[in-house]
């Protein structure tokens, strides 16, 4: 309807604070997005994605702070005043309006009519391929056909902003990677801004330019897919973002390196991060760093028993018990050279720079690192 | 299969007897509204449509026919409204005393019609509502009201309250969100609820005898007053005529609610 030049808008969250009684749904979240940018909302279950989606969307009030689109305060405005579009978990398609009608609803509460609505939903309806499906009721239609129209539905109106709260939750694998191939296609073709909340970490990294990791309520980091993997902030980013080998300790300066001692360890790092001498560390090192050990005078080496060698097709996980009894994994290429098996010992290492420091909250939260916790398949 | 078929056999004649114990009293009043004598008898010996005729001539039938159509439609439309309404706010709503205010709107179902028949009477008296269409609308949406507001609240409990934000989302008002997408879902409890509330109101009696005046007699007070007075096979084709209403009623519903089911 309109050739904007800039289809998509603006979203600033400021300082958004949302409570029920005395509990914390989300806490303070600061957030720039930027007109036409791909975000997506990162987390477990309960750490306020779902929340900040909904208060975007207009559904829950804010206890303080504000939202603003394009520079403009929309806290106070009831839902069906934000021109802000949404595709619900489980789709909500109206199950008494064909898929037709169900794309033409928002576009009849805009007083579109006529042969310029049916144009519109046609138009719609090709855009996610279903043309022909019009006439079909919601039931008539599988998951994935539902899904697309929802999504249909959602952008017909030609918001500025598109929201997705787990849209691809209920459906399988394959369909599911299909889906998200059809939606960055549909986020390029229309150019708007778009915030999706998963809380499957792969999705995430497939689609978003940007990725914000909630936990308990407020953003732990906010960075590129890259960023995200090869410099989390926190332990909590490193370990739902991908796989991760873990070593606590505490950090040493050494001149003018940054070590980690931790039980039978001195690890070398990359120094980038200011972490005061004797603070509780964990070092971050993803199982593609890791690798067998040739010579004996390497840095960062350390003896440990293979414990099960699993076959990944392209790769092969080797699953490992330090000496400490810390386990731990490396992944290699499946045409890697050398094979192993079941109760050998090896020497595994990594480049300093492939390992990453960050602040080991949970011992501070806590008083002890829990060892078995902290590593994780 | 084969083990099932015996005790399956059981079941379909134990269903059929219910049907027939249920069913007869009925069809044993359809032929004798027929019947050329001036008593009741069984079977009839000869037909005739006089009792029909006599119905629809003598004003105290036919009039307390159309009184009781007048009280119903009205009551009907005004207990799906407040019935409506009122489950609305027992599903959605967070007020105090919530259970009790259900207790208290659903108790006319639990309380002996006879000691609402004679509180109602009592009330009417100081009122000056006694005999009037208003007094029998008032009293008779009473005693409807708790079958809407089950009918509704069952409706409404599994109604997917994401559509309502999906239609607002999509830039519908609260109004045309309960209009275009509520409502539509959330229709055949009301329907139901209103047949209810029309048959309650239509087959009233207890209350009716209390508050009812020479001018303002509904049909089944009318039926009582004439069997305890003289026995006259008018009655029998007032019944037979009772039940053709009710069973029509019944089956548009029926047809309606399977038409429904094919939508979704």
């Amino acid at each position: 309807m309109s050739t904007d030049p800039a289809p998509g808008a603006a979203l600033a969250l400021r300082d958004v604070v949302k409570h029920y009684g005395e509990q914390f749904a989300v806490d303070g979240v600061s957030l720039d997005i930027q007109p036409g940018e791909f975000v997506t909302f990162l987390g477990p279950s309960g750490s306020g994605k779902t929340t900040t989606l909904n208060m975007i969307a207009g559904f829950t009030r804010l206890t303080r702070g504000q939202i603003e689109m394009d520079g403009r305060a929309i806290a106070a405005l009831p839902p069906h005043k934000r021109n802000i579009g949404m595709v619900f978990q489980h789709y909500a398609l109206f199950p008494h309006m064909t898929a037709a009608e169900n794309v033409g609803f928002p576009l009849r509460q805009r007083k579109v009519r006529g042969a310029e609505l049916a144009q519109h939903v046609e138009r719609a309806l090709a855009m996610v391929r279903l043309e022909g499906f019009g006439d079909r009721y919601p039931r008539q239609l599988s998951g994935g056909q539902q899904q697309r129209v929802a999504l249909a539905r959602a952008v017909v109106f030609e918001p500025r902003v598109l929201l997705m709260d787990e849209p691809l939750g209920a459906l399988d694998k394959k369909l599911r990677e299909w889906l998200q191939l059809e939606i960055k296609r549909i986020h390029r073709e229309l150019g708007i801004t778009f915030i999706y909340v998963t809380h499957d970490q792969e999705e995430a990294l497939v689609l978003s330019d940007r990725i914000a990791v909630f936990r308990d309520g407020r953003i732990d980091q906010l960075g590129t897919a890259e960023e995200l993997y090869e410099r989390p902030e926190t332990l909590f980013v490193a370990e739902f973002v991908g796989d991760s080998n873990v070593f606590p300790g505490r950090v040493a300066r050494a001149g003018e390196r940054l070590e980690v001692v931790g039980d039978g360890y001195r690890l070398q790092v990359r120094d980038d991060r200011l972490l005061p001498d004797g603070s509780p560390a964990v070092v971050v090192v993803r199982p593609e760093g890791l690798r067998v050990a040739n010579g004996n005078a390497e840095a960062n080496t350390l003896d440990a028993t293979v414990r099960e060698v699993i076959y990944l097709g392209s790769s092969r996980r080797l699953e490992l018990e330090f000496r400490n009894g810390r386990r731990g994994h490396l992944r290699e290429a499946s045409n890697a050279p050398h094979s192993f098996s079941e109760g050998d010992a090896i020497r595994v290492t990594w480049a300093p720079e492939d390992g990453v420091v960050v602040p080991d909250d949970r011992s501070l939260e806590q008083g002890v690192a829990e060892p078995s916790s902290v590593l994780t398949g | 299969m084969t083990e099932a078929r015996g005790p399956k056999k059981l079941l379909v004649a134990v269903c059929m007897m219910i049907g027939v114990w249920l069913l007869a009293p009925m069809l044993v009043v359809v032929p004798m509204s027929f019947t050329d004598r001036r008593s009741l008898s069984f079977p009839p010996e000869g037909w005739s449509l006089q009792w029909y005729r006599n119905f629809f001539s003598e004003p105290q039938w036919y009039e307390a026919l159309l009184t009781s159509l007048e009280i119903a439609v009205l009551v009907t439309v005004v207990a799906t409204f407040l019935g409506t309404a009122a489950a609305f706010a027992l599903v959605r709503g967070h007020f105090p005393a919530k259970a009790a205010v259900n207790a208290l709107l659903l108790a006319p179902l639990v309380v002996p019609v006879v000691i609402v028949a004679i509180a109602v009477f009592a009330a009417y008296l100081r009122w000056q509502l006694s005999g009037t269409v208003r007094g029998f609308v008032l009293a008779h949406t009473a005693l409807a009201i708790p079958f809407v507001i089950i009918t509704v609240t069952a409706s409404l409990r599994t109604f997917d309250r994401r559509l309502e934000l999906a239609a607002q989302n999509l830039g519908a008002n609260p109004l045309t969100t309960f209009r275009r997408v509520t409502l539509p879902l959330i229709l055949p409890g009301v329907l139901s609820g209103a047949l209810f509330a029309f048959i309650t109101s239509f087959d009233e009696v207890v209350v009716a005898l209390f508050i009812q005046s020479p001018d303002v007699r509904t049909l089944p007070v009318q039926m009582f007053t004439s069997v305890t007075r003289e026995v006259d096979p008018t009655i029998a084709a007032a019944s037979t005529m009772i039940l053709v209403l009710t069973t029509a009623l019944l089956t548009m519903f029926a047809l309606a609610r399977r038409q429904e089911e094919h939508v979704h």
